[in-house]
């Protein structure tokens, strides 16, 4: 899905989402007394110093500006940007400080949406969607790190075992249904995407329960345990 | 004066050991209670009972502290999900306990590709531990100085604490040399150029850049040291705080963003000899820095 389909999709005409670059940002109306902030990428992006810092921008705009207003990050990104100069530049730290925006502003009490729309790759996901209160995905989103055929040449383990492993072990195959039962998206938004966002919005959220939900879904069988181990020793 | 061990040539559980109180260390799931990660063994691969990564709390100085240790010659460090959980876990019990630190000594590739979805998902968990430590007013130092650097998700935790060491010898990035290589060619990031790599992720690059907040020989007591005058020293996160970074960030990338090396944008920050800078020692890059400062101020 493009962006301006998504747009129409949750809002009708009631946005102002515009692009700069790789980055979309803007306000929408989600009733006659409740806009929400939106701010992510398109096309793929790949995340770069520039559209990293970008976010941050609109996020900390956001908090200093309009207290309380509701983010909603939209995630479609290749993974960050692979580039020489990028590094050079410290990209792991423009990539780390939106994350922090995305934390400061939850401590600040707005409430923060992820939406996958299309695609989540790799490092570009987890300074974003992966930093919201809770992440969502349209069901034909596509989330992963790496293809299996990829995956098999870096790890060397044949890709018929990883073909057969991957149908019951949800832990590195592609796939949005996989990081729903690992917890990594609370759920899946078909149909009605403004009446998910709604819910989403009315759902409090602001401590991280994925690896508990992870548990309870059967996806991630070991974090939550591991976790409450260490805390109780 | 103690014997000098390196730092980097040392492995997890020894750096936790020789930094902390003699014999205060007291590891948390330990090789003994065998939690390892199932998923390594599903697809043959060989696991550890400590799945990589060492926990515990012990004295630092006489102050109680909680610290983790990556194991770097386990699968690179790789974050899989039992080794996030656990490193979730030590940050979450900080809360609980209040330490007067948490140390982190990463090293890293980043997410473990095996189990490639929990440690991206882990990666994330992890970072929120940090920061919600971290609004705690409990610091979150990292220590960066093992062979196998600090990479991927990892390098995006480190920027979420409140300080950065580095050794000289250690590296911290996004994407790894190799992975730049492979996908945009040798022209683009020569992997095996190992100047070129360390001038671009190297610890004297990130001190000058201000990346790390420290730089310290590859020596065990040098990071000790840091770690204990870091001891109760927060950096609390706020508007006002990342709204600097934020002007910090964009700033660079309009002095700098156009710089294809290291070597020219060390220079264009007023390094007077940047050619010269490769074969510095620690002391010498923190007069130079220093005096930058003096003259910026």
């Amino acid at each position: 899905m493009n962006w301006q389909a998504l747009s129409l999709a949750l809002f009708g005409e009631s946005h102002a989402i515009t692009r700069t670059g790789d980055v979309i940002h803007g306000t929408a109306q989600l009733g006659p007394a409740l806009t929400i902030a939106v701010v992510g990428t398109a096309d793929h992006a790949a995340i770069g110093v520039e559209t990293a810092l970008a976010q941050a921008r609109f996020v900390l705009d956001t908090v200093a500006s309009h207290p309380g207003r509701p983010i909603l990050l939209l995630v479609d990104t290749q993974g960050q940007r692979l580039r020489r100069r990028d590094e050079l530049l410290g990209l792991n730290r423009y990539m780390a400080h939106l994350g922090c925006c995305v934390d400061l502003a939850r401590r600040s009490g707005h409430r923060i949406v992820g939406l996958v729309y299309d695609q989540a790759l790799s490092g570009g996901f987890i300074t974003s969607g992966l930093m919201a209160d809770a992440c969502y995905a349209v069901p034909e989103a596509e989330i992963r790190v790496m293809r299996i055929p990829a995956m098999s040449r870096v790890t060397k383990i044949s890709e018929d075992l990883l073909q057969a492993l991957s149908l019951t072990n949800p832990v590195f195959a592609p796939g949005v249904a996989n990081y729903v039962a690992m917890g990594g998206i609370q759920a899946l938004w078909s149909g009605d995407l403004k009446q998910g966002l709604l819910d989403a919005l009315a759902a409090p959220n602001t401590v991280d329960t994925r690896a508990t939900l992870g548990a309870e879904r059967g996806g991630r069988a070991l974090a939550a345990s591991v976790i409450q181990q260490v805390l109780a020793a | 004066m103690n014997p000098h061990f390196s730092f980097a040539e040392l492995n997890a559980r020894e750096r936790v050991t020789q930094l902390l109180d003699p014999d205060s260390f007291c590891e948390i799931l330990g090789p003994a209670a065998r939690t390892v990660s199932p998923h390594l063994a599903l697809l043959g691969v060989p696991y550890a009972f400590d799945d990589g990564v060492v926990i515990g709390s012990g004295l630092l100085q006489g102050h109680p502290v909680l610290i983790a240790a990556q194991e770097g010659r386990f699968m690179g460090g790789g974050v899989g999900e039992v080794h996030g959980a656990k490193l979730v876990g030590i940050l979450q019990r900080a809360l609980q306990v209040r330490p007067a630190a948490v140390l982190v000594l990463a090293e890293s590739g980043g997410v473990r590709l095996h189990e490639a979805n929990a440690g991206l998902i882990a990666v994330s968990e992890v970072m929120r531990a940090v920061l919600d430590v971290r609004a705690a007013g409990i610091p979150v130092v990292m220590l960066i100085g093992g062979a196998n650097g600090c990479f991927g998700g990892m390098g995006l935790i480190a920027r979420c604490a409140d300080h950065v060491v580095m050794s000289d010898q250690a590296r911290m990035s996004m994407s790894g040399p190799e992975v730049i290589e492979s996908s945009h060619g040798v022209e683009e990031f020569d992997s095996r150029d190992r100047a070129l790599v360390w001038r671009t992720t190297g610890g004297k690059h990130r001190f000058l850049m201000g990346d790390c907040d420290w730089l310290v020989e590859d020596d065990l007591e040098a990071f000790r040291g840091l770690a204990i005058e870091l001891l109760g020293q927060s950096k609390v996160l706020t508007l006002q705080s990342l709204l600097e970074e934020q002007q910090m960030l964009t700033d660079r990338i309009v002095e700098v963003g156009e710089c294809d090396e290291a070597i020219e944008i060390w220079r264009r920050l007023g390094v007077q000899s940047p050619d010269q800078v490769a074969g510095m020692d620690v002391e010498q890059l923190r007069v130079l820095m220093a005096s930058r400062g003096e003259a910026n101020s």
